[in-house]
């Protein structure tokens, strides 16, 4: 039976079995006198039976279609003579996807070898067998436990503690989906990562002036055995987010300054969110933006005075992320300077001092921990930022500072390994995964560094 | 007059001026910020408006069945076989009778879209009785041509039309056989190499079922986990542990979420790529902060009181929360879900990391059917030489952000009504 139609079944039930537990639990309240008389309502009677009928069966379901795949290939390629055996992970790939293909009716029987085709057909009655056992035992355990639940309903019976303790249970599980999200970002980024610093030395990659990840597909091939180094991409990434930062900084600081300080209600309701609609601006537009249209123009601009700009300049891709991350900034920078008590800027305004002189000596240097983590915030967000770079920024490693010449980022390099034709095994794909990594660690320290200090100037004032 | 006030007076006017100086920044920034708002929006419209409309030539099309070697129309396969440029590369040679030569020839028969074959079969099979007839049709225009028409004088010298196909297409427009009609193939079909044929229905409907397979997932467990981070969890290691955790992972680059799926959803559990399934996990993931954090927000503005009364009337904790706090809550948790929907439907670089980057010209029909999303067809367009396809993600551009608009003025909506001030 098929995944859809067997969930369906379970469906059917599980509403099965939580009616016949309400049934029960009103039939065992009669003779006593009515549903008082029984511990809890009858709709936790109902609901235990429920779940006691759904849980276990999800549970085996989902086990199940993990791992069936995996076996079942197992047991096929086991069966396969020796002679057919694959050796390395190619040739596995290779001869799985063709017994699937004769499995699955794209490649014609006698296409192939006889033991292939006599393993697509293992493969077939296999997969058969597996959705056969898979049926009868959600079935059997849906019967089982609904039958238990049934058996079990007493008038003494704490059936609302049994619910809302699987219930409170659910509830953590969701919770820690988080942290389930964080190891499986650090397993796969490190997995892959230590695999590559098998092929390449952590030294080469971190410290290497070298980066051109073409490598030889086949050993026979005269290629270039690739180059690893990654200091240019953390040189081309630095320099397009030091150019976002100029221009986010000055402009989301001051807009924040005067949109806390100087602006009336009506300029402020109107101003921040139409600032905030910058960061609601998906990034592929700005990449759009970036590449067709400012990338062209500062081109132009750059040989109308004599100067020679790749179409691929580093200050389009930077400009245009710096605008981006203004409102990054701005919201940041307000909630800090609104946060300053406003008996410090009675006291200096009575003292005699202008209002921008108030901002420059007294909320500024108050609010400027929180000002500090906002920037540090935005600049993970600079660093990690992908489409912008992707589309306005060049592919060839480029270790330059000069912002007129194309640069690639780690991210640029991330997309264009793992997109296109790419064997899971190679260097090349695997560098992706190491790069992954770096960009992890560090917007990760920056991350927790920003949120420090947020953290600790907050508790000054309270 | 004391001496310090003699000095006060003295660079009044300096301080006075730094003060205008001050102020000015502020504006000045604020105009930058708008500006670039304003210069993005316009620059978009400006480039993506025409790619609604297209134009159409007018030509008279004998249903020739020998032409067509078509003999039954009824008959699917032979329907599907037709010749049916063969009918327009005559009705095209009649309608210009002094082009000669093979070259000149195909260059005419190129101001055709080879779309406009289709259209002329489904013709066909919907009439069956046009075979033999002519009939005086509105085909759609090649894109290059499209562009000419579309294009200002000045603009039409560039065009990629040589000299003769320029003077057919404008003989045609003088004498009114070529008509703009609004692009319906940008609505109705998926990804093309033929701009004029391409739409984002495709992307439309990937985007849809990437965002029910993500707001089916995120939205029940992000408002678990923060029911049970607000009212149950114990102040303990283990809880501030899930605290940190989610508070990092709404500051992770978006990409390391799609290296995540790649290695873990598509590489252990076997997934296919390309699929909205995977590419809702992924983004679920990725969202899965955001609601967690809104819901706790909404959970928390939740008065004491109204639980304080519940558990005082013998409601279990449980009931108190299922029964009052969450109704309660759900205004917010609404707006929250929302945003993250907003926030999700833009994303671009996780997906590409799964493969819903294929060409792909079919339209999905379920989460399991590989298709591509809105924001990376505009991706993909963008990164095509030809000058339509500019315009076409253009007009993707301003269908993605009318849909972000749409999602959060009703998020704005939603709060405003059904938020309760205590």
């Amino acid at each position: 039976m098929q995944t859809g139609n067997l969930l369906l079944l379970l469906v059917v039930m599980v509403a099965g079995a939580y009616y016949l537990g309400l049934r029960r639990s009103f039939a065992l309240a009669r003779p006593l006198g009515g549903i008082r008389h029984l511990h809890s309502l009858p709709f936790y009677f109902a609901m235990r039976s429920a779940m006691w009928c759904a849980i276990p069966a999800l549970v085996v379901l989902g086990l199940w279609l993990a791992f069936d795949d995996s076996i079942i290939r197992q047991q096929v390629l086991a069966s396969l003579p020796a002679e057919l055996q694959p050796t390395d992970a190619s040739s596995y790939n290779l001869t799985l996807s063709k017994i699937q293909n004769v499995a699955s009716g794209a490649l014609p029987v006698n296409f192939v070898e006889p033991p292939i085709a006599a393993a697509a057909e293992h493969l077939q009655s296999l997969r058969q067998t597996s959705a056969m056992a898979l049926t009868v035992v959600i079935i059997v355990l849906c019967m089982l436990g609904g039958a238990w639940a049934w058996l079990k309903v007493s008038p003494q019976l704490r059936a609302r503690q049994q619910v809302e303790r699987v219930l409170q249970t659910l509830f953590m599980l969701c919770a820690t989906v988080a942290i389930l999200t964080t190891v499986g970002i650090v397993m796969s980024v490190l997995f892959e990562s230590i695999r590559f610093f098998g092929k390449v030395p952590v030294t080469d990659f971190l410290f290497g002036l070298q980066w051109s990840p073409q490598t030889a597909l086949r050993a026979d091939q005269v290629a270039s055995g690739g180059a690893f180094g990654a200091v240019p991409l953390f040189m081309g990434t630095m320099l397009i987010s030091a150019i976002a930062l100029l221009v986010a900084v000055p402009v989301g600081l001051m807009s924040a300054i005067y949109l806390a300080e100087y602006a009336s209600n009506r300029v402020r309701t109107v101003a921040k969110p139409a600032l905030e609609v910058l960061a609601g601006v998906p990034t592929v537009v700005y990449g759009f933006f970036a590449a067709l249209t400012v990338a062209p123009f500062i081109r132009g601009l750059g040989e109308s005075v004599g100067l020679d700009v790749a179409s691929e300049s580093a200050l389009a891709a930077g400009l245009v992320m710096g605008i981006m991350i203004i409102p990054f900034v701005s919201s940041l920078a307000d909630d800090v300077i609104t946060a300053v008590p406003q008996a410090m800027r009675d006291g200096s305004l009575g003292l005699g001092a202008t209002k921008s002189e108030t901002i420059k000596k007294v909320i500024f240097p108050a609010a400027l921990p929180g000002i500090m983590g906002g920037i540090l915030l935005a600049a993970s967000r600079a660093i990690g930022e992908t489409m912008i770079v992707v589309m306005a920024a060049g592919l060839a490693a480029n270790l330059t500072a000069n912002p007129l010449e194309a640069v690639t980022t780690i991210t640029v390099q991330i997309v264009t390994l793992l997109t296109g034709d790419q064997e899971f095994d190679s260097a090349k794909t695997l560098a992706a995964f190491a790069l992954g990594l770096m960009l992890f660690i560090t917007t990760l320290v920056m991350n927790i560094f920003a949120l420090h200090i947020v953290k600790k100037y907050r508790e000054q004032y309270d | 007059m004391s001496e310090t006030t003699e000095k006060v007076r003295k660079t009044l006017a300096r301080r006075y001026r730094a003060e205008k100086r001050f102020k000015a920044f502020g504006i000045g920034s604020i105009g930058i910020g708008l500006m670039a708002l304003v210069l993005l929006f316009t620059d978009i419209i400006g480039k993506g408006h025409s790619a609604f409309v297209e134009y159409e030539i007018q030509l008279p099309i004998t249903f020739d069945a020998e032409v067509l070697d078509v003999s039954d129309p009824r008959d699917e396969d032979e329907l599907n076989y037709g010749n049916y440029q063969g009918v327009i590369r005559d009705a095209l040679a009649e309608r210009f009778p002094t082009v000669e030569g093979r070259q000149d020839t195909r260059a005419l028969n190129q101001l055709v879209s080879t779309g406009a074959g289709y259209a002329l079969r489904d013709m066909l099979r919907e009439e069956p009785t046009l075979l033999g007839e002519t009939r005086t049709l509105w085909l759609l225009a090649d894109d290059d041509v499209d562009l000419f028409l579309k294009a200002n004088e000045e603009q039409r010298e560039d065009s990629r039309l040589n000299e003769k196909q320029q003077a057919w297409v404008a003989e045609l427009e003088t004498s009114g056989e070529t008509r703009m009609v609004f692009n319906q193939s940008l609505f109705s079909y998926g990804d093309s190499r033929e701009p004029e044929q391409a739409g984002i229905l495709g992307a439309i409907l990937g985007s849809l079922f990437t965002m029910i397979v993500t707001l089916v997932l995120s939205f029940p467990v992000g408002v678990a986990a923060a029911v049970y981070l607000e009212e149950f969890a114990p102040k303990n290691k283990f809880t501030d542990f899930i605290e940190v955790n989610i508070n990092n992972l709404a500051a992770v680059p978006s990409i390391i979420f799609g290296l995540l799926g790649l290695a873990v959803i598509i590489g252990l559990f076997g997934l296919p790529r390309s699929v909205p399934l995977v590419g809702g996990i992924v983004l679920t993931l990725m969202t899965l902060p955001t609601v967690i954090i809104s819901s706790r927000a909404a959970i928390k503005a939740v008065p004491p009181s109204i639980r304080q009364a519940a558990m005082g009337l013998g409601a279990s904790k449980m009931q108190v929360v299922l029964h009052h706090v969450l109704p309660l809550a759900l205004p917010g948790m609404l707006t929250g879900a929302i945003i993250g929907m907003a926030q999700a439907l833009g994303e671009t670089a996780p997906l590409l990391m799964i493969g819903m980057v294929a060409f792909i010209v079919d339209l999905p029909a379920g989460p399991l059917d590989a298709a591509t999303v809105l924001p990376v067809q505009i991706y993909l367009w963008a990164d095509s030489p030809e000058q339509s396809f500019e315009s076409l993600a253009s007009a993707a551009i301003m269908v993605l952000l009318a849909f972000l608009i749409t999602m959060n003025t009703l998020a704005v909506i939603l709060r405003k009504r059904l938020e309760r001030r205590w």
